[in-house]
């Protein structure tokens, strides 16, 4: 039986149709887009056309909106750092305490370098408490930036509401929509979102490559200078097969956005429900009427993640978790501590994340799959009894440095 | 995923010895909910023979911790209590065939639980020593606490001496930054102001000329080898220890560890940081052995 790929949060398989229209970039067409002569022609008319499909999913205005990048992590960047250089005499940012390290590392460095980093807390869905982010609204504020979807839990901010509010005080708002970009519709042109971050991988396209959306109008400075590559704002030879790749990525993305809220998000449902009836001691993070239809994040008490994942990749299912030792760390998930998920739950919580190619056939076989792995790690477990939950489990087993 | 070796994988998809222990006369809970490894060890002792007679864990925890915990019983059943005591958390890594260095705190984890069940088997109060902090150096495993207490007590103020005492930034470097912020603080606290430019220069062995294409000859490889091991020894002897080259085998290459480095602690680790030092100075890939390897069959499985 071929394995299952249930972690299209962190990646995605490049979609066949989107390896087909990059191949002739290698060895036919890989002229330099920036050139005269024949070869380099014909690269940048595709260039042009990749540009107009990235424009179509986004619902951009113009397509000279489109800065093509390396990945998500530079548009994030380069947004950010772009703003701090527009408003030298604004010293604040507004973030979340659950933005990707991509933003959160960015914004803790430029902590130390002397700015002000707000972070609005969540509840205990992930939910962000907008009277808060009113308060915080300054014309101190460079800039904001707030994921659209989280890629934990997939749960969805407010971002078009929090861009009006933004640009009512005359604030940037960037959002890193890399997770909702492809599952989510998306109309740019009707918002006041300035800047957003796309990355290819997440959306069938190949990894290293990016964009970054700037508002016409937006104020901006690049992060590379060099060529006049992108109009001067993201200076370097384009990764011309990827940006092919990734028109036509975007391109597929549109036709299946309808497919991903229905067929997979009813796939997403089976797999939860399945797994939440068989298994006791089990819950949903993050907010379950309003999230992402392919992500389901689920914690199982009393157990830890990573060997969860083991066992699941034994029966050949990939997802990822939260816990803090698939990372090497010493603290679970920022997400789900900032949910204040107990760190009994936080550690064994696993994310599955489908794609348009996952099948109900595979979705019951890791429903089938589940219940006897976190029975076996419970039989391990010093919290877990006979028949479930050592009566106070916090008191039963108190490790001495815990 | 982790690079785990086959032994790890089959104490975590079969553990031995696992559940609650009735009639148990030993018990040591250690561990850290936070961190997500936590660990309870009851032993059966005789009082008599003062023999583990039996042991058994429950772990709240990755897939080496519960492999840890599974070898720790299968290396103390049988055991005198005296000799259990002299059980390190290096035994358990080698029993093992070796940890990834972010999981060498799971082996130490299971060294506590067998000194803390000991302890109340003999009705002492175990007092736990322990502190750990975030890693910061992977090449020397290396953590914060470690390189904070003697950035204070030796009142260090430059990486290089911070790499002299700990190892720590000694190999790929990337932890530099890291190594400085703490600097930054610590030395804040006694009202010193870190001064990046005062970091000395580090002092890079004369490069050997490089072979034509196609690489180096055997006695050029074999000099910068030897050039490689002579940076890193002034660190080794500032523990005591030393290390010797032995013998190169292909893409195989034996040191012997004398002195404090034969016995310490860290003896694995430092075999890792000197390997990557000198994949790094090769430009190859390249494995670093124990010499006392040599003498023996070579083993099936080949592991970092």
């Amino acid at each position: 039986m071929a394995d299952i790929y249930l972690d299209n949060n962190a990646t995605t398989q490049c979609d066949p149709k989107v390896v087909e229209a990059m191949l002739p970039f290698f060895l036919e067409q890989f002229g330099n887009p920036s050139s005269i002569h024949s070869f380099g022609a014909g690269v940048g008319r595709a260039l042009g056309k990749a540009r107009k499909q990235i424009q179509a999913l986004l619902g951009a205005a113009h397509d000279s909106e489109i800065i093509l990048t390396s990945c998500g992590t530079e548009s994030d960047n380069t947004a950010i750092l772009s703003a701090l250089k527009c408003f030298p005499n604004r010293k604040e940012i507004i973030t979340t305490t659950v933005e990707h390290p991509a933003v959160l590392a960015l914004c803790t460095q430029l902590e130390k370098e002397g700015y002000t980093i707000h972070r609005l807390g969540v509840d205990s869905k992930g939910r962000l408490d907008l009277e808060e982010y009113k308060r915080l609204l300054t014309p101190n504020v460079a800039i904001v930036s707030v994921m659209w979807a989280n890629n934990e839990t997939g749960t969805l901010f407010p971002v078009e509401e929090m861009a009006e509010m933004a640009h009512a005080v005359g604030v940037q708002f960037h959002t890193d929509a890399v997770q909702a970009v492809g599952k989510v519709p998306i109309n740019l042109k009707n918002t006041k979102i300035d800047m957003l971050s796309v990355s290819g991988h997440k959306l069938h396209a190949p990894k290293g490559i990016g964009v970054l959306y700037l508002k016409r109008g937006a104020r901006f400075r690049p992060l590379f200078r060099g060529g006049h590559q992108e109009r001067g704002r993201r200076a370097g030879t384009e990764n011309a097969a990827s940006v092919v790749g990734l028109g036509k990525a975007c391109e597929l993305a549109l036709e299946h956005i309808e497919f991903e809220n229905t067929q997979v998000k009813v796939l997403r449902d089976r797999l939860e429900q399945g797994i939440l009836a068989q298994v006791p001691n089990c819950f949903v993070t993050g907010d379950p009427d309003n999230r992402l239809p392919n992500t389901a994040n689920i914690a199982f008490e009393y157990i830890e993640g990573e060997g969860i994942l083991m066992l699941l990749n034994k029966e050949g299912i990939a997802a990822s978790s939260g816990s803090a030792c698939t990372s090497g760390s010493l603290e679970p998930s920022h997400v789900m501590r900032a949910m204040d998920i107990p760190y009994t739950a936080a550690h064994g919580t696993i994310r599955f994340s489908l794609s348009r190619y996952n099948t109900q056939l595979e979705i019951d076989r890791v429903i089938a799959a589940v219940p006897p792995i976190v029975a076996e790690l419970r039989r391990l477990s010093p919290y877990w009894g006979d028949n479930g939950p050592v009566t106070e489990p916090e008191k039963a087993f108190a490790p001495v440095y815990a | 995923m982790w690079d785990y070796s086959d032994k790890v994988k089959e104490h975590f998809f079969q553990p031995r010895n696992v559940g609650a222990l009735p009639g148990a006369n030993g018990i040591g809970d250690v561990g850290s909910i936070s961190c997500g490894d936590a660990l309870r060890l009851s032993i059966i002792v005789n009082e008599d023979t003062d023999v583990i007679e039996d042991a058994k864990f429950q772990t709240f925890g990755c897939g080496s911790a519960i492999a840890s915990s599974s070898a720790l019983t299968e290396i103390i059943k049988g055991m005198k209590v005296e000799e259990a005591l002299k059980v390190t958390n290096d035994d358990i890594a080698e029993f093992l065939d070796g940890l990834p260095p972010e999981k060498m705190h799971c082996s130490v984890m299971g060294r506590e639980a067998l000194q803390a069940a000991i302890a109340n088997f003999k009705g002492e109060e175990w007092a736990d020593d322990h502190e750990e902090g975030a890693l910061v150096c992977k090449c020397f495993a290396v953590d914060e606490k470690l390189i904070e207490g003697l950035v204070r007590n030796h009142n260090l103020r430059t990486v290089q001496e911070v790499t002299n005492y700990t190892k720590a930034g000694g190999g790929c470097c990337a932890c530099h930054e890291g190594i400085e912020e703490i600097l930054m603080r610590v030395m804040e606290e006694r009202g010193e102001i870190f001064n990046a430019d005062s970091v000395p220069e580090i002092v890079e062995p004369e490069p050997l000329p490089l072979a034509a294409k196609g690489g180096m000859t055997t006695v050029q490889r074999i000099r910068r080898i030897e050039a490689v091991i002579e940076s890193i020894r002034p660190n080794l002897r500032m523990d005591g220890g030393d290390a010797e080259l032995v013998e190169v085998d292909g893409n195989t290459i034996y040191i012997k560890m004398t002195g404090a480095c034969s016995s310490c602690g860290m003896a694995s680790m430092t075999i890792g940081g000197i390997q990557q030092r000198l994949m790094e100075e090769l430009g190859e890939f390249i494995k670093v052995v124990p010499a006392e390897k040599l003498a023996q069959p070579p083993r099936k499985v080949a592991h970092g």
